[in-house]
């Protein structure tokens, strides 16, 4: 209650009229103290406040030299006969204001951060979608990091092999199948999903099913990895730009903050030693503590992956701190050639797993797979403790035993997931070889890439003012005018203004071409205007 | 004290936040009676000097309590520095746990260990130790088979229904790839594979509100926009949790409960849960004065509570609440200005002649105060399908279903898995006749089973709901304690190897409750279960 009191010299408010008006009221609402010592109270000065219907007040001179807190419910206080005017005006605009029955601070906050440029351009899309046949001048969706790509495999896949969408009759396990709502997961489904994060990874690196945890996406993954290793009030470290959906996952219902690792263009937006230790020495001159670094290797929105010397930083800081190291890696299957990605679990590895136990890493089969419809992500980690805790959290976030059967299947089908990766990657590097190209003939330069569904576009000489404001304003005229939908670097908390992400993966070939067509207007538009 | 700190640890800005105070309804302008009855040099000593000299005051008492606090903390025993808030170990304080064990003891690491997890770390590692995981457990390793193995555990302790399940699977045998994959005779994944509202695609809302509806036997109308979907009801309870308390707030929920809430509830939001008793001489029906009582004792304790979590049909009972409890409910919680989430998750297995009453139908009769009720149903227990993970809240409250609607990105369902319910759930034919089926079977075993008990001596609670009765051995056990019912609970599933919940796992007051979950069962395993169980009662009876 004292925290009430406390929070400042505007809150405190003299409730006189209410509590000489609680002295007539019956005794069965009142503290027994109060009741105790009524009569002493008529002839004292109090005041207090009303905080949510209650009026908290202390007697200031009580004979007894007691203080007394005193909580009376407004709406039982008898208060309305007899007033002044001027008492009557104010009790009418209390009634105005009737409480409505109150929410919690996550239901009401913006932690979730979906007011940002980033969900805002997907809004705009929404309402005026391009389509090539039927709505030509619509907004062209380049924020949504889906792959399309490689439907073709996935339908030809699921036409084959009928016994993974069906459950024919005598199909084994379907009792089990449809009860099964243990949160280890299906076994066969563990054990091929540990095979395919193998296969991505070239057999460089191995996983165990038992280690495997599984939940609703990779968004579910991180939240749930975060409220294991933090708590409230507790910071990660991140380094930027990162994808802006980890405002929501990392912060909003864990209270845990984030604290930005910044990387600049000067060396390509990689982590440096340096750079580590400012946000850690930030974070504690916050009065923050810092509890792991969460890292995307492939990088989303960089599209890049990380070298093999920061990644050994990146692990020398985190065990020198004696904090986690979280490693997202759901774009490590979409790397465009396997030998230019290296996950966190080879440098483990490489090590013997010495100082495995604060290493976690997250993966999900919405990227690389394409399938973020089948919510399916996990958790791998190398600390028993995290992994049986993680398990029993993803109660709250199971997949489906139909979509995990479904994809056991298709999973243990090496054949088809060799043949898979392989052409994912192929047609990724191809997609991203056509937007390069396509920019650079605009006159557009980019950030050397080599994995992930977009590309990082540097349009800083375009900007009218070289700030975030700048940005945000070219980020309108692309919305807008050019109708594309892409994200501004702002809001992936990028440092430096004027770099986008631009997704290529979630739309035709000819859309893709539509798009870089608009974008050759606008450069050509900029160029005449110059000269 | 607990709350204080809870709000120290969670909000880091409480000066800014308390200013706001939660939504406009916080601090009022109150006219000092001085003003009013001296004029404007009384307003003004009035109200200036008593601010100054209660500021001081409480500007006394806050650095006061500060350094009790301070003391407190370096009292305890070092290995508490570097490790966690001191507040963790309390935030995930279980049932399970006595609150004098000392922070050192729940402390995850000692001074040179191994890197450190969150203070929600150690609270579920206890939870886990408690007799309804242990004995689900203990299944899991040794599970009866008539034919494989005749001596292992036989389950009654998970709530789970098997009955029917042939129904269901020879609909999906013969419809589940055509509706995965198809709109018509092409296969096509461009519908599945691709991101879809996180909380649930339109066309399933309107299948699962009309499904609903089907169970309740159209007494209401669910409309498919007050619907969001999760995966399954365990995160539907979280989310409604998160959405409605802050941490180190509290819902009063009547006891005995399903033993899930207290993780669903409690352990990531940091919420508090009050037990309601409910006693064996009012047949385990709740009644407003205990509501009242927990209540007020409640504030007492400091404690904000924010609703009042039903289930109905009751679970572990599997008693309904009748139409003029729910109104008194809904008096009681205008009255008190709280919400009232009601858990409606067995609403399609009733059985027997009681009138099941659904809070939405009580809501829909009174419009001024439908924005503090908010439903829980999923299709795990009513379509016996707990393995596709499909829960449902449905609330009057617009935002709560906006703020619900971003956090099912945390737990949504797939959607080959939501195409493949749109389909079944569409084929009204086959969900009338899969309900009315259901029901059957459902009461059939249902009354075998208390038959047999009854012959045992052992009475149950008259249950029109869900898959267990819920059952009287109070005069089986050595002791009329928590400890003689764990004493039986033991014997039950070593001797007997028979797995059941007692009642302290779900907070009954009174010693030697348990539930029988039936509906894992086929009706010629009951007389194997009978006497198993008359194995034990006879060996209690004689050291009586």
């Amino acid at each position: 209650m004292f925290s009430l009191l406390c929070t400042g010299v505007c809150n405190l408010l003299i409730a006189n009229l209410l509590l000489v008006e609680f002295l007539h009221m019956g005794t069965h609402d009142l503290h027994p103290h109060v009741v105790d010592h009524r009569q002493e109270l008529k002839h004292i000065l109090l005041f207090g406040f009303c905080y949510e219907d209650v009026v908290y007040s202390l007697p200031l001179f009580s004979h007894s030299s007691i203080l007394y807190p005193v909580l009376v419910h407004t709406q039982q206080l008898p208060y309305r006969k007899g007033l002044t005017n001027s008492a009557r005006k104010i009790d009418m605009a209390i009634e105005n204001e009737q409480p409505a029955v109150g929410l919690s601070k996550v239901a009401v906050s913006e932690t979730h951060g979906e007011d940002s440029p980033y969900f805002a351009g997907w809004k705009a899309y929404d309402e005026n979608p391009y389509d090539e046949s039927s709505n030509q001048s619509g907004v062209i969706q380049m924020g949504l990091a889906e792959n399309q790509v490689s439907f073709d495999l996935l339908e030809k896949y699921l036409e084959e092999h009928s016994e993974a969408s069906s459950w024919g009759i005598g199909a084994p396990g379907f009792r089990e199948n449809a009860l099964f709502q243990d949160y280890h997961g299906l076994k066969s489904f563990r054990q091929a999903m540990a095979n395919f994060m193998e296969q991505i990874r070239g057999g460089r690196a191995k996983f165990d099913p038992d280690r495997i945890v599984l939940t609703a996406g990779a968004t579910a993954a991180n939240e749930l990895l975060t409220f294991i290793l933090a708590d409230p009030g507790d910071a990660l470290l991140v380094p930027t730009p990162y994808y802006p959906g980890l405002d929501r996952d990392l912060r909003w219902r864990t209270g845990v903050k984030i604290v930005p690792i910044h990387c600049d263009s000067s060396n390509n937006f990689q982590v440096t030693p340096e750079a580590l230790e400012a946000a850690y020495e930030c974070a504690e001159s916050m009065n923050l503590k810092v509890r792991g670094v969460l890292i995307t290797n492939p990088s989303n929105p960089l599209g890049a992956t990380i070298q093999r010397s920061v990644l050994e930083e990146i692990l020398d800081f985190v065990t020198r701190k004696n904090i986690h190291l979280v490693s997202d890696e759901i774009y490590s299957g979409s790397t465009f050639s396997s030998s230019e990605f290296i996950s966190i679990a080879e440098i483990l590895e490489a090590h013997d797993y010495k100082n495995s136990e604060r290493v976690h890493i997250v993966y999900s089969l919405s990227k690389d797979l394409g399938l973020p419809g089948f919510r399916v992500g996990t958790i791998y980690s190398y600390n028993d403790k995290v992994v049986t805790t993680a398990r029993r959290m993803s109660s709250f976030t199971l997949i489906s035993s139909q979509t995990q059967h479904l994809l056991a299947c298709m999973l243990s089908n090496k054949e088809f997931t060799e043949n898979y990766i392989k052409t994912n990657r192929e047609s990724l590097r191809k997609r991203y070889e056509m937007i390069i190209k396509g920019l650079k003939n605009a006159g557009i330069e980019c950030l050397k890439g080599n994995a992930g569904l977009f590309c990082w576009m540097n349009l800083s000489p375009l900007l009218e003012e070289s700030t975030r404001e700048g940005e945000l304003a070219l980020w309108k005229v692309i919305l807008n005018e050019v109708r594309l939908n892409i994200s501004p670097g702002s809001s992936c908390h990028c440092s430096e203004p004027g770099w986008f992400r631009v997704c290529f993966a979630n739309m035709s070939e000819q859309t893709l071409e539509v798009a870089l067509e608009r974008i050759h207007k606008l450069m050509e538009q900029r160029k005449s205007k110059e000269t | 004290m607990t709350q204080t700190r809870f709000s120290r640890t969670r909000t880091p800005e409480p000066e800014k936040e308390q200013a706001r105070g939660g939504g406009g309804a916080a601090m009022r302008v109150i006219v000092p009676l001085q003003g009013v009855v001296q004029g404007r040099g009384g307003l003004i000593l009035g109200s200036i000097i008593p601010c100054a000299l209660f500021y001081f005051l409480q500007f006394y008492l806050k650095r006061h309590r500060n350094d009790q606090d301070d003391q407190n903390e370096s009292n305890s025993p070092g290995q508490n520095q570097g490790t966690r808030s001191p507040s963790s170990g309390q935030l995930t304080e279980l049932p399970g746990l006595t609150r004098n064990l000392s922070r050192a003891l729940l402390s995850p690491r000692s001074p040179s260990g191994p890197v450190s997890v969150s203070g929600r770390v150690s609270g579920i590692v206890k939870a886990a130790d408690s007799p309804y995981y242990a004995g689900l457990r203990r299944v899991k390793e040794d599970q009866y088979d008539e034919l494989g193995n005749p001596n292992g555990v036989i389950q009654l302790g998970l709530a789970e229904n098997k009955l029917s399940l042939d129904l269901v699977k020879n609909w999906l045998a013969e419809n589940a790839r055509e509706a995965i994959l198809g709109n018509g005779k092409e296969l096509s994944i461009s519908g599945i594979a691709t991101y879809q509202p996180f909380d649930g695609l339109m066309e399933f809302k309107v299948a699962v509100a009309g499904f609903m509806a089907q169970v309740m036997e159209k007494a209401v109308s669910f409309n498919p926009s007050q619907i969001v979907l999760t995966a399954g009801a365990t995160p539907a309870i979280e989310i409604l949790s998160f959405c409605l308390a802050d941490a180190g707030n509290a819902f009063l929920v009547p006891t005995p409960y399903y033993p899930g809430f207290d993780r669903d509830v409690k352990w990531r939001t940091g919420v508090e849960i009050i037990h309601v008793p409910c006693r064996s001489a009012d047949n385990f029906n709740l009644s407003i004065t205990a509501l009242d009582i927990a209540f007020n004792q409640a504030k007492k304790r400091g404690l904000k509570v924010r609703g009042i979590i039903i289930s109905n049909p009751s679970n572990p009972v599997g008693n309904l609440l009748s139409r003029e409890t729910l109104y008194n409910l809904l008096d009681f919680a205008r009255e008190k200005n709280i919400h009232i989430v009601s858990n409606e998750i067995l609403a399609g297995c009733t059985h027997g002649n009681e009138e099941f009453v659904s809070m939405a139908e009580i809501v829909d009769l009174e419009d001024v105060d439908r924005k503090r009720v908010h439903l829980v149903y999923g299709l795990s227990k009513d379509l016996s399908l707990p393995g596709f993970r499909v829960g449902v809240i449905y609330s009057f409250n617009e935002e709560v279903l906006a703020a619900a609607k971003k956090l099912t990105r945390f737990s949504s369902i797939s959607a080959p898995t939501q195409r493949l319910l749109i389909s079944m759930l569409s084929d009204t034919k086959f969900v009338q006749t899969f309900i009315t089926i259901n029901r059957e079977r459902l009461h059939r075993m249902y009354v075998q089973f208390v038959e047999g008990l009854k012959k045992l001596g052992i009475e149950c609670i008259k249950s029109s709901g869900g898959f267990y009765c819920w059952a009287d051995m109070s005069g089986l056990i050595s002791s009329y304690s928590e400890k003689g019912e764990l004493e039986l609970w033991d014997k039950l599933l070593n001797i007997a190897k028979v797995n059941v919940t007692p009642g302290s796992c779900c907070h009954c007051i009174e010693p030697g409750w348990f539930r029988f979950c039936f509906a894992t069962l086929t009706e010629k395993d009951i007389p194997v279960v009978m006497e198993r169980i008359q194995k034990v009662s006879e060996t209690c009876k004689l050291n009586r």
